[in-house]
């Protein structure tokens, strides 16, 4: 199962948006949070952003979704294209998208097509 | 280019970042997130234990890794960005022109990875225009801007350029990076945490843009550590 990574400024926000894809999704889905800065406070942790790739890699790639500015900095680091790779996605909405089409077993260019297709989602 | 070139200028860069920090911190208040300077500061603090802990290794790539790893803002990955891809390119005993090629690539790695040009109102209003000083100073031209004479090609050596010392190359470099600063004050930002201020951008020097005009003038300090060549 492809794996998501939600990288956010706040470790709430990643904390509770993963909670919120997982709880759609399914708890079997691969979902990890990795937010804020390393001394716990607002910013982006490259280390955490690794640790939570790993924590989610089962061999079928990662997507990550980051909320923006230096967390898409920082996650673009991480990039290896075909294998680790960034969305370009609202976050609640791009990962629901991405969790619940990694849920049904499809192969990560599905995954991050359904996280960027968020974007186009309209509520009203 | 003495080995512990890149060392002397990644202190200096600590030192003055240090100094300048306030300064940053009330740029980034007008229009970011009143972080750039405490952000920088504590940045290069780390770089300075890493260099001190792991000598021997290549000083700009470790500098660069611990600015990705320990700065929790968007200038840790591109500042790490562009000292990791300089200390890539740059070999030892790397010639002045080597070394502004070095740089320019470290400065395209910022540019890849912002997917920013200038005049977004960024770091690289400043690393730019020093970029371009750096190849102009060291390059095959006369310094005064006139081609090379006939019979000159772009790889001999032009005795011209032997002339200008390493503190008028980085001097060159520092007057344009300081010069890029300061234009970012009129300009309306494209990229980055001011970008959502739109028009209320204006009017305010670009944070990010100022502290690359200070890691460039700290070129020019210590280009006394250059040495010979």
């Amino acid at each position: 199962m492809v794996g998501i990574v939600l990288v956010a400024h706040s470790a709430g926000l990643a904390e509770e948006a993963a909670a919120l894809a997982r709880g759609i999704a399914g708890a079997r889905v691969p979902v990890a949070a990795a937010g804020g800065a390393d001394d716990g406070g607002l910013g982006t942790s490259y280390d955490r952003i690794e640790a939570a790739v790993r924590a989610v890699d089962q061999g079928d790639g990662v997507v990550l979704i980051p909320d923006l500015g230096s967390s898409v900095l920082t996650a673009r680091l991480l990039e290896e294209p075909g294998r680790v790779v960034l969305a370009d996605a609202p976050f609640v909405e791009g990962a629901v998208a991405a969790a619940v089409t990694a849920g049904s077993g499809a192969p990560i260019g599905q995954v991050l097509d359904a996280a960027a297709e968020a974007r186009t989602f309209r509520k009203l | 280019m003495r080995a512990g070139f890149p060392a002397a200028w990644l202190a200096e860069c600590a030192r003055v970042v240090a100094a300048e920090r306030e300064r940053l911190t009330a740029l980034d208040a007008a229009i970011g997130d009143a972080d750039h300077g405490a952000n920088l500061d504590r940045g290069f603090a780390e770089v300075r234990r890493a260099l001190a802990a792991a000598p021997e290794a290549d000083a700009l790539v470790t500098a660069g890794t611990t600015l990705i790893r320990k700065v929790g803002g968007a200038s840790g990955p591109l500042y790490g960005s562009l000292l990791r891809a300089m200390g890539a390119a740059l070999g030892a005993q790397a010639s002045p022109a080597e070394f502004a090629a070095a740089f320019t690539t470290g400065v395209e790695a910022v540019a890849r990875l912002g997917r920013s040009a200038e005049g977004d109102k960024t770091m690289l209003d400043a690393l730019w225009p020093a970029a371009r000083a750096l190849t102009d100073a060291t390059g095959p031209q006369a310094p005064s801007g006139l081609p090379a004479p006939p019979g000159l090609s772009g790889s001999l050596e032009f005795p011209e350029i032997s002339r200008l010392s390493a503190a008028e190359v980085f001097g060159r470099a520092a007057t344009a990076a300081r010069a890029g600063a300061a234009a970012t004050v009129p300009m309306l930002a494209r990229k980055g945490r001011a970008s959502y201020l739109g028009e209320r951008s204006v009017g305010h020097e670009d944070p990010g843009a100022a502290s690359s005009a200070l890691l460039v003038g700290a070129l020019e300090t210590v280009a006394d550590e250059w040495g010979g060549g």
